[in-house]
């Protein structure tokens, strides 16, 4: 292990690496990322590294598994270099072919290959994926080409330059200059400039400060921060290392929450590494500056993620926030200043110092600057996360990057901002994604999940289900959330299983008030959102249920019923079979019929109805038809006459 | 009054809570006690490991949640006695380690079961029907989330977003990650664990 | 110690660096509604009843009255429209759990407070936290703790410190506004202060513990 003494020599080693790297060698990434093993990516990679040894290629082709690319839905991701051929959906067996064809024969596997759902058409390089193409990846380009594990991999990239270049030729001073004048937001929620945060803390007397990054992603349904920490730990890392030498702190703290192992894992690999090498510890670079790291795990609780809860827990106590009006960057961890920034925060100072904070305020728009990663999920074809400028349109981002709804559905909102975030209608998808922007239409940019709803989404549950989940994570500690919530949740529990009132709304709407205004910390002030903002944007849904007990969307189990067309119904028994409550009655030739009492309205039937009968029928609000008379209930075959005409008799 | 209080004669109107129509909510009261006279016949070792993780931390009462999560994570779960031992050791007073090890989700009093099912209930696997996928798993094992079987077979917990929303529903079984997952499906992998 | 002038309800009030507004007000005999405040103990900020509307330089925002720091200059209204309604919910909200406890009913009559407006759920405690603090920051004997959190979170007496220490102590006794934290503690006396058997014979405690049924 080298320890590098200066910018020089880390220069130096970095070109060692580069000249021991053939950059024309074939390489195969393959990611390595939660989705992608999900999906079987580690046997993939033993696959590769069998079917190389048998044709005895090991010294002629590298393998790598990366970190995730964020195509997660079409896992496991292959991409082929130096030509980039990108490979989607792998399994073990394709291993073998894509060896002897592809890598040595250069013979491209159509049926691995990209086709737009859309258009279908092909795309066989990874820039020309339409996933990929609107994309401007500044964060996230380099998870595929590393081995998250490597540090030398992330040296040869380019890594650790801006950490030289700051400790060789920046004052402190410079560095913080930099970074405020970026006006780099932050990117864990409020989007506080981070430039004013650091200042803050700076100027303050203490002599011992802490910098902090903010792990805990608690955002049910979003996974950027995952992707950044599993797959490129380094990035983030030199950007505290920046953070601390520009406040004058010589410590830091990673507060990763434990459902994420890997994460975790590769973090602390990542410290270990980059202290071997001299990056971390004392006199960094021989510049005099110390630096330590500490990692600590969450224990499962959303509202660390808050700033002051996460400190407390920081230091070993139940989270609850602090009920003080100091910020913490003047008086936090164990009550000195302290800077926590979110994990993607942190990762764009390391490219704000290498290429300015010109080069930052080109990209974005006027009060948001730089890029953001978003995770495109839910009712979306191509799922995912996607790293674009700020200022792109949301319909840009859905339909461009995203694809638009599968299976021919209709858009209905786009979720933003996480649990306190809101819902934003098809009327505003023009809408430019920025901080400000989105907190105008009633919702927020958060930390980045954006979850798209197709018409068969309710929306009512969709606010029940974010209350829901902000009342089991609440902390306890205030009144208008701790109690607000829970009569929140009751209410709209009562609305999505048809016991919904008169006065429900006002009720909520007061509740609402009480928590934005009065409690303690944002969890609660910002909890009524999802339903502030579906009670804006989508009233009458709310109507329906509460007023005809139906639910438009089709989605509300209480209000739902399912019953099988008679003239449709062609006997094939499918649904029978799968019926888990065997609520359904029939026999060949005889008509289905849901016993409505046994029914528990899963869906198994509506779902496995063949395409050309959908027989099938879910209805909301109205009452089912009576079933048809048992005598009438024997299907008459049409086709050979003879049959008709004896069925005929038999009648 | 006051003075009633101060004893500690509990004076509860009864009459006033059955006018209310309400009823004294205990039920929490007789958990935590209960809990206390599980039989508690943990291996000497545990007392082992505890010294030897709160070794590894310098003994030091800020690490406390780290101590737990480890301990946590190769006992499977953290019995009474267990506590009482970090609360000496660190310094730390009881209450507050039972506040913290009843505030994070990651703590359990209670013994696990030897297959841990986590259903994804995050909002993209919510959207993607992970209820459906909650309510098979229910019906299957016979418990519901935060639950164990008699036979120490399968505890089920729900969670709040594995990272791998683009694959929803999911569900996790052991640590391994199960894609797309359908009703039928969820049957098909829980008949896998035996 | 620098002395800081400000306006309370149209009033100009004087105060010393490092007092909140509310202990600033209660000096000067002006009522601002608590439930978890306590002079002995650290601000807590959980019931959110001492909010006020403060204006400073032409800003007009909601604090909670018992942790703001007094500052120079600027102007607290003790009461408001909107402060009104929101403590009217606090106290609904409150009164959902302990309908009978003499202070809310009090508070409600003042504010026109309804206490069957929201959905009963009758456990008593309010968790204004006094009784745990008490017992950690004047007596240190931490008897008694918080235990889980959001909407399940309640108050626990340790058995095994209570024991020992509370039958000679309850001086937290009279502070609960509630009458909960009596009944917890005669309870947990009851079922667990027993020297030696079990309360529940502990194969029957064992599994329902572990079904959670
Ligand atoms: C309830 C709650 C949960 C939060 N969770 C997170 C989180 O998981 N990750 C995060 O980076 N910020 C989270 N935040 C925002 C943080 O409080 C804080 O604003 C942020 O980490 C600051 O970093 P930034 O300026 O870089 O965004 C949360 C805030 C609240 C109120
Ligand atoms: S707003 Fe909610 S999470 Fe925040 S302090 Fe109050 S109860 Fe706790
Ligand atoms: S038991 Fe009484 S004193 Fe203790 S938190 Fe509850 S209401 Fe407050
Ligand atoms: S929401 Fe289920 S994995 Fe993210
Ligand atoms: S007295 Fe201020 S919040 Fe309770």
């Amino acid at each position: 292990m080298p320890r590098l003494n200066t910018p020089e020599e880390l220069e130096c080693f970095r070109q060692k690496i580069l000249s021991g790297r053939d950059p024309d060698k074939p390489c195969i990434s393959i990611c390595a990322g939660a989705g992608c093993i999900a999906c079987g990516a580690n046997e993939v990679i033993e696959a590769f590294a069998l079917a190389i040894k048998d044709q005895g290629l090991s010294a002629k082709i590298d393998t790598r598994g990366t970190g995730c690319p964020g195509f997660c839905e079409q896992g496991p991701v292959v991409v082929i270099y130096p030509e980039k051929i990108c490979y989607l959906g792998v399994t073990a067996r394709d291993v073998p072919e894509i060896v002897s064809q592809t890598i040595l024969k250069k013979k491209i596997i159509e049926r691995l290959v990209f086709k737009d759902p859309a258009t279908g058409a092909v795309a066989v390089h990874e820039p020309d994926i339409s996933f990929y193409k609107a994309q401007e990846r500044t964060l996230l380009c380099n998870n595929i080409k590393i081995d998250s594990r490597s540090i030398d991999d992330y040296l040869a990239v380019g890594g650790y330059m801006a950490l030289a270049k700051a400790l060789g030729s920046m004052t402190d001073v410079q560095v913080l200059e930099e970074v405020k004048k970026s006006n780099l937001r932050g990117r864990g929620g409020a989007g506080f400039p981070a430039g004013r945060k650091w200042e803050g803390s700076r100027n303050a007397k203490e002599a011992i400060k802490y910098v902090i990054v903010n792990a805990d992603e608690g955002d049910p349904g979003a996974f950027m921060d995952r992707a950044l920490l599993e797959g490129n730990p380094h990035s983030i890392l030199e950007g505290l290392i920046l953070g601390g030498y520009a406040i004058a702190s010589h410590e830091g703290y990673f507060y990763v929450r434990q459902e994420y192992p890997l994460a975790v894992e590769n973090i602390k690999l990542a410290i270990e590494q980059a202290r071997d090498y001299g990056l971390l510890g004392k006199n960094i670079l021989g510049s005099g500056f110390d630096f330590e790291v500490i990692v600590h795990k969450g224990a499962g609780a959303f509202v660390c993620g808050e700033s002051t809860a996460l400190m407390t827990s920081l230091e070993g106590r139940a989270g609850e926030p602090r009920p003080k009006y100091i910020r913490s960057n003047l008086r936090g961890l164990w009550n000195r200043p302290s800077v926590l920034n979110n994990v993607e925060t942190w990762a764009n100072v390391p490219h704000i110092i290498n290429r300015g904070a010109e080069w930052f305020n080109g990209v974005g728009t006027d009060s948001s600057k730089g890029t953001k990663i978003f995770s495109l999920v839910g009712k979306i074809r191509n799922t995912g996360l996607v790293e674009v400028p700020m200022g792109m349109s949301l319909r840009d981002i859905i339909y461009e990057i995203g694809g638009g709804i599968p299976q021919g559905k209709k858009f209905k909102a786009v979720q933003t901002g996480g649990p306190s975030g809101g819902c934003i209608p098809e009327e505003l998808l023009d809408l430019q994604v920025g901080f400000d922007e989105l907190t105008k239409a009633g919702s927020m940019m958060g930390s980045g999940g954006m979850i798209v709803l197709d018409e068969d989404t309710c929306m009512v549950d969709v606010a029940r289900y974010f209350i829901n989940f902000l009342t089991d994570e609440s902390c306890g500690k205030c009144v208008p959330c701790r109690e607000g919530l829970r009569q929140m949740d009751k209410i709209l529990t009562n609305i999505v299983e048809g016991r919904g009132k008169d006065g429900d709304l006002e009720l909520l709407e007061e509740l609402s008030e009480t928590a934005v205004e009065a409690s303690l910390c944002a969890l609660g002030k910002s909890a009524p959102n999802p339903f502030l903002s579906t009670l804006r944007y989508f009233r009458d849904e709310y109507e329906a249920h509460i007023r005809d007990k139906r639910c438009p969307a089709l989605s509300c189990k209480e209000l739902i019923a399912f019953y099988i067309d008679p003239g449709k119904c062609r006997a094939c028994g499918i649904c029978l079979k799968k019926c888990p409550v065997t609520a359904i009655d029939g026999d060949k030739e005889k008509i289905h019929i849901i016993d409505q009492e046994k029914c528990t309205n899963c869906g198994t039937c509506f779902e496995v109805c063949p395409a050309k009968f959908t027989a099938v029928i879910k209805t909301s609000g109205a009452p089912v038809p009576a079933p048809i008379a048992q005598e009438k209930r024997m299907i008459i075959k049409k086709a050979p006459k003879k049959a008709q005409k004896k069925a005929d008799q038999n009648e | 009054m006051d003075k009633d209080r101060i004893d500690g004669n509990i004076e509860l109107n009864t009459d006033q809570v059955i006018d209310g129509n309400i009823e004294l909510n205990t039920d929490q009261v007789i958990d935590r006690v209960i809990d206390r006279n599980i039989d508690q016949d943990i291996d000497q070792d545990i007392d082992q490991l505890i010294d030897r993780i709160i070794d590894n931390y310098h003994g030091q009462a800020s690490a406390l949640l780290q101590i737990l999560l480890d301990i946590q994570s190769v006992n499977n779960w953290l019995p009474g006695k267990a506590l009482a031992r970090i609360s000496e050791k660190l310094e730390v007073p009881l209450s507050r380690i039972q506040h913290i090890v009843t505030f994070y989700k990651a703590f359990s009093l209670v013994p696990k079961g030897r297959h841990k099912l986590h259903i994804c209930v995050g909002t993209a696997c919510h959207v993607r029907g992970a209820t459906r996928i909650l309510d098979t798993v229910e019906q299957a094992t016979g418990i519901k989330s935060g639950e164990t079987d008699l036979d120490l077979k399968f505890s089920l917990e729900t969670v709040n977003c594995l990272g791998c929303c683009a694959l929803g529903p999911v569900m996790e079984v052991d640590g391994k990650v199960h894609a797309k997952m359908s009703p039928i499906k969820t049957s098909k992998v829980l008949k896998t664990y035996g | 110690m620098s002395e800081i002038q400000f306006e309370i309800d149209g009033r100009q009030v004087k105060a010393v660096k490092g007092m909140t507004i509310l202990g600033a007000a209660r000096n000067e005999d002006i009522f601002i509604p608590t439930l978890c405040h306590h002079e002995e103990l650290e601000p807590f900020g959980g019931c959110r009843l001492c909010i006020v509307e403060l204006e400073v330089k032409g800003w007009t925002k909601l604090v909670v009255s018992c942790v703001y720091p007094v500052e120079k200059n600027i102007i607290v209204r003790t009461r408001s429209k909107k402060i009104d309604r929101i403590r009217k919910t606090i106290i609904e909200l409150l009164m959902a759990h302990a309908p009978f406890a003499p202070d809310l009913m009090v508070l409600a009559k003042e504010y026109g407070a309804d206490g069957d407006r929201y959905e009963k759920d009758p456990s008593f405690c309010i968790h204004c936290g006094l009784c745990v603090r008490y017992c950690d920051e004047v007596t240190g004997k931490n008897a008694v703790g918080f235990v889980d959190r959001g909407i399940n979170k309640e108050i626990s007496f340790i058995p095994e410190i209570a024991q020992k220490e509370c039958d000679d102590c309850k001086k937290c006794f009279p502070l609960c506004p509630t009458s909960y934290l009596q009944a917890a503690f005669v309870l947990t006396k009851a079922l667990a202060f027993a020297p030696s058997q079990p309360v529940l014979s502990e194969p029957e405690s064992f599994k329902k513990k572990v079904t959670g049924e």
